[in-house]
């Protein structure tokens, strides 16, 4: 029977030099809600959690100076739906992380959680892809600034570095006429997880898409920056034509497997129609900005 | 027996006995009795779907520190194959090969060996150094499979047509000339079927803790449909006397009829009896998914045949059922329930079990009916459609009533199905307009419900109040109604009334809470324990009043002089009585014990609307609408939760659940995540309608309810998919890939449009 250590530490440094030493029996704690089913079912037994929610950082939402968000990797989801100007710069990322389990989940589940989780269906991904979110890592080496998409690099894995730590996403401001949306396919209505997730974030200037991005989730074994579905969008007036190429586009991007949360072809036909329906909803918000 | 009218309880929404204790938290289940000096027990269970055990070394495992006793099949008393002992559906044959594998493992799951040791960890850990010798062997997990002339047999010794087979039994209902039906019939449909297994869903796994003396005297705690049945089970497989053993039941987190068996149990005894120390047992998800319940996945046909006007002569269908790897799927109630709300003069339904490399199948609200109804509703709904007929109509054409004698037997007295289908064609809902992509379907159940043993005792407080103790666990509000009942008969207020539910010790015999029995027997004796004491009381009244017992009648609660001829006397309250008791002929009680006869049939008709989204192949159910004669209401409340829980389950069977293989045979969704059964917000308000034909066999008219609503409900979805999109789906689940594959179905769009 091997030992648990529990480390609650009040800063980053502390934190990262007890998780650089622990190498891979170490595990960071935010929300648990992934650590801890895990650790239930056997899949990992950690020497070592290191629990990061003691650190300020890691649990504060700021505004920038140029009008982005930064929000610590800790977040829970209900803390982050609560603050009073995110949600309006932000609905589709507000809604993915709101999307993440239950009430109960929500009270703990974090941003950071879902994305250093690796699982190519985490409700938060393909929204903050879309956002165009970078990340701040700091580790044994000191800190250093990625973008979202960069993280993932399959399923249950990350590009973090041995030491490293997730300290917060930072969203860039928004110019007028900017929203964005997020849906996933789940078989129920909530606690599920999605066979499919589309993030779409664009920004409308006189009717015309004048940018645009978008993230596609849970068909491929990492969530998916989809740029030929951006471009279709990008330049038109969101007619059915383009909706059509875009949503060609994120079922051409799709790699999935069958599996039992869905078959490729299911996923792969569904993969377009959410597109559509995400890009609606994105520009009927963003029309109001 | 006359019904009684004017009632002040029967028929009200009482606050149930075990609410406090369950929405604060106070109510013990299985899992949350301790006791010192506890030790945790584990099971080891096959990875393999079907392998011969050649060897079981235990020594590393025993050597461990901290591990106390391990047990394998050696010491399960074993039950030779060539001769069946049966307890109530079960048979002591298979239930000693499923609580541990002897010659062979049958399932992935199937426990192999059992540990118990000071921590959960250290019993884990001893499991893993247990070293087994497998010999693998071919397996098969679906009907097709195991039915081919080359699938690997599971059981030599089970021959069928004089051949080693998987079909482990065949069950026939017959009526009239099925032939000669055919030929008289001018519409004939005939339809294929298939379901997947589908579990019980409850939310408390199996848990018990059970404590063994020097002298054998045996405790046990758990969850259970029957602490009566934890007994004779643990009895039988542990060789200890039922005298020895007392079984106290815990309050229950859910059972739906697959808590009608044991897993750990005799484990725990063993476990228990082997270390000295008391041992606790509970079960993972992940175990109770690999190796608890389902019911039965299926295959069936159905061939319904009509006259031009509607009236249907002739009936056939064919069931194949998954028994799991041990004989025993529920095939009775598939053949002998599908058809029994029609009157119908040539019957021929014939069921098979078959057994696959799968866990044993146990009891499931109203076992093998909804599989049966699902095929047979589906199937008269094409036919009404041919016939050009509203499908209600069609069944009030050919409903059963008073008088008709059902396939498997019985002539039905006085029942109330064309009152449920008369309500249900009176409902606003079934004329309420529908959106594009919307539709409604409509579907029947039947269920036979149970009577049986029960025993009951009733005692008055020397203060004046009342103890009713009965034998049968509450899994659904049946404590309110046994309240309802007793302070309804005594005239006094409910909550002078506390309902408990003994141990195999404190009261008599009482078979399981399943088959919708446990109010309509209960009733039965408490009704009659009651009675015996308020003849005592109006007893004890005349002696104070020195006048004849005739002459007194009770009434809210209290003697009184049955008519002024017997003399002017101040009413004697139950209270008062109580007060003299011990000078007027000493305690007051009384208890009985019955074989309860006369549970009657019931039926039910749903009416349901789904909405498809075509793009994504979702069904959702956006209006739900119930119909079912309940007899009589005793507590309305919980009468309307066991509708809406059935279909629930329904809805979930019909849209999302299904057991997800891998390709070596073991359950890839051993989970409430991935084993999808329906949420709070996948479900609209489901409406109930109760229609209250009374059973005339019962005191109050009580009819079991438990189980009707689960019958009809995959048919009603599946009917109303195909009202929305003009196409049939013949196998459940018709989850969102299944649905939205059937859309490129050409004829879809234009039905729909
Ligand atoms: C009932 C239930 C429902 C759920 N429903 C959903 C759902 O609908 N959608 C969905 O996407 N997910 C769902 N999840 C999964 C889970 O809740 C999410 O992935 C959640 O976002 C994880 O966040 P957390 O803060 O709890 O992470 P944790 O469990 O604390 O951590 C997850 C992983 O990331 C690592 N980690 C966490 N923070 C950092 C960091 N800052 N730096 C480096 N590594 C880190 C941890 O070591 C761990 O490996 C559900 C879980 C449950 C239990």
């Amino acid at each position: 029977m091997s030992e648990l250590r529990y480390l609650a530490p009040h800063t980053l440094d502390e934190a990262i030099a007890a998780f650089a030493a622990a190498g891979s029996a170490a595990r960071i704690l935010a929300g648990g809600t992934d650590l801890l089913v895990q650790m239930r079912s056997g899949a990992v037994k950690p020497g070592l959690i290191v629990d990061i929610k003691k650190i300020a950082e890691m649990t504060a939402i700021e505004q920038t100076a140029d009008g982005g968000f930064r929000i610590g990797a800790a977040v829970p989801g209900a803390v982050l739906s609560e603050h009073p100007r995110f949600g309006r710069a932000w609905p589709g990322v507000l809604e993915a992380v709101n999307l993440i389990g239950s009430t109960q989940v929500q009270g703990r589940a974090s941003a950071g959680g879902n994305l250093c989780n690796g699982s190519p269906a985490g409700d938060s991904v393909p929204a903050l892809v879309a956002a165009g979110a970078m990340v701040t890592l700091q580790g044994p080496n000191g800190r250093r600034e990625i973008k979202v998409e960069d993280i993932p690099a399959g399923p249950g894995r990350t590009n973090l570095l041995p030491g490293e730590i997730l300290v917060s996403f930072t969203l860039p401001p928004r110019p007028k006429g900017a929203s964005d949306a997020y849906l996933r396919m789940i078989p129920r209505t909530e606690m599920d997880i999605a066979v499919v997730g589309v993030g779409v974030n664009l920004t409308i200037k006189d009717g015309v898409c004048t940018a645009a991005r978008v993230g596609l989730g849970a068909v491929a074994p990492t969530v998916l920056l989809v740029e030929a579905a951006a471009k279709a969008l990008i330049g038109s007036k969101l007619d059915d034509a383009a909706l059509k190429a875009a949503a060609s586009a994120c079922s051409a991007a799709c790699r999935p497997i069958d599996d039992k949360r869905g078959t490729i072809v299911y996923r792969t036909k569904v993969a377009g129609v959410l597109l559509k329906r995400t890009v609606a909803i994105a520009a009927a918000r963003a029309r109001e900005n | 027996m006359n019904v009684i009218s004017n009632n002040k309880w029967i028929g009200q929404r009482t606050i149930r006995p075990d609410g406090a204790d369950k929405v604060t938290g106070r109510a013990a289940f299985a899992a949350d009795t301790n006791m010192p000096g506890m030790i945790w027990g584990k099971v080891l269970r096959s990875p393999h779907p079907h392998a011969r055990i050649k060897s079981i070394d235990t020594s590393k495992a025993e050597a461990l520190p901290g591990v106390k006793a391990v047990v394998s099949a050696r010491d399960i008393v074993d039950f030779p194959v060539d001769k069946s002992v049966m307890l109530g559906i079960q048979d002591m044959r298979w239930m000693c090969r499923n609580v541990m594998a002897r010659e062979k493992a049958l399932f992935p799951g199937h426990p192999i060996a059992a540990v118990a040791a000071t921590t959960e960890a250290i019993a884990a850990h001893a499991c893993e150094l247990i070293e087994v010798d497998y010999e693998v062997l071919p397996w098969s997990i679906e009907i097709d499979d195991a039915i081919r002339p080359d699938a690997p047999i599971l059981h030599d010794f089970l021959t069928f047509e004089g051949k080693p087979s998987n079909i482990a039994g065949k069950l026939e209902v017959k009526k009239g000339d099925i032939e000669q039906g055919f030929r008289e019939a001018e519409v004939v449909i005939e339809r294929s079927f298939s379901t997947r297994p589908v579990h019980q869903g409850y939310i408390e796994p199996h848990a018990c803790l059970v404590s063994v003396g020097a002298d054998n005297k045996t405790t046990i705690w758990s969850s259970s449909q029957g602490q009566f049945m934890v007994r004779a089970m643990t009895a039988y497989l542990t060789g200890i006397p039922q005298s020895d053993i007392r079984a106290i039941p815990a309050e229950i987190g859910g059972g739906f009829g697959g808590k009608t068996i044991v897993y750990l149990e005799p484990l725990a005894t063993l476990l228990a009896k082997k270390s000295g120390r008391p041992v606790k047992m509970v079960m993972t998800r992940e175990e109770v998914m690999r190796a608890t319940g389902p019911t039965s996945g299926s295959k069936s046909t159905v061939k319904i045949g009509a006259k031009k006007d509607g009236t249907i002569v002739a009936a056939q269908g064919t069931f194949w059922l998954q028994a799991g790897a041990l004989p025993g799927s529920p095939i009775r109630g598939a053949v002998g329930c599908s058809f029994s709300p029609y009157d119908i003069p040539h019957v021929l339904a014939v069921g098979f079990d078959v057994l696959s490399n799968r866990s044993k199948v146990a009891a499931y609200r109203a076992p093998g009916a909804p599989i049966g109804a699902y095929a047979v509703e589906c199937v008269l709904d094409e036919l009404a459609e041919a016939l050009r007929m509203d499908p209600l109509e069609l069944r009030l054409k050919n409903a059963a009533k008073q008088g008709t004698k059902a396939a498997f037997g019985p002539v039905f007295p006085r029942i109330g199905y064309i009152e449920t289908l008369e309500a249900a064609k009176a409902h606003p809902h079934y004329t309420a307009p529908l959106g594009k992509w919307q539709g409604r379907g409509v579907a029947s159940g039947f269920w036979f419900n149970a009577g049986g043993e029960s025993s009951a005792q009733v005692n008055i407080t020397e203060d004046g109040n009342v103890v009713v103790t009965t034998g049968h666990p509450d899994v659904g509000g049946s404590r309110a109604a046994i309240a309802n009942i007793c302070a309804e008969l005594l005239g006094i207020d409910y909550k002078r009334v506390s309902v408990l539910i003994g141990d195999t010790a404190t009261i008599g015999f009482s078979n399981l809470t399943g088959g919708s029995r446990v109010l309509f027997a209960s009733a039965i004796v408490v009704t009659q324990s009651t009675d015996k004491i308020i003849t005592t009381l109006r007893e004890r009244a005349a002696k104070i009043w020195e006048i004849d017992p005739e002459a007194v009648k009770w009434e809210n609660g209290a003697a009184h002089p049955a008519s002024p001829n017997a003399g002017q006397f101040e009413p004697l309250t139950l209270a008062e009585l109580a007060a003299k008791a011990p000078v007027m002929g000493g305690p007051i009680g009384a208890g009985v014990q019955l074989n309860t006869e006369g549970a009657e049939g019931g039926f039910g008709t749903h009416i349901c609307d789904v909405e498809v989204d075509p793009e994504l192949g979702i069904v959702r159910v956006i209006r739900y609408t119930a119909v079912q004669d309940v007899g009589r209401a005793i507590h309305p409340g919980y009468v309307e939760g066991q509708i809406q829980g059935g279909v629930a389950q329904g809805i979930g069977w019909a849209l999302n659940e299904e057991y997800i293989y891998n390709k070596s045979g073991k359950v890839d969704n051993p989970g409430f995540l991935d084993y999808r059964m329906p949420v709070c917000s996948d479900l609209p308000m489901l409406d109930t309608v109760m229609v209250e034909v009374p059973n005339p066999k019962h005191p109050q008219g009580v009819k079991g309810v438990g189980e009707v609503p689960l019958v009809p409900v995959m048919a009603a979805v599946a009917n109303a998919i195909h009202n929305a999109l003009g196409k049939r789906f013949y196998s459940l689940p018709m989850s969102p890939p299944v649905v939205l594959e059937g859309m490129e179905d050409p004829e879809i769009r234009q039905a729909a449009e």
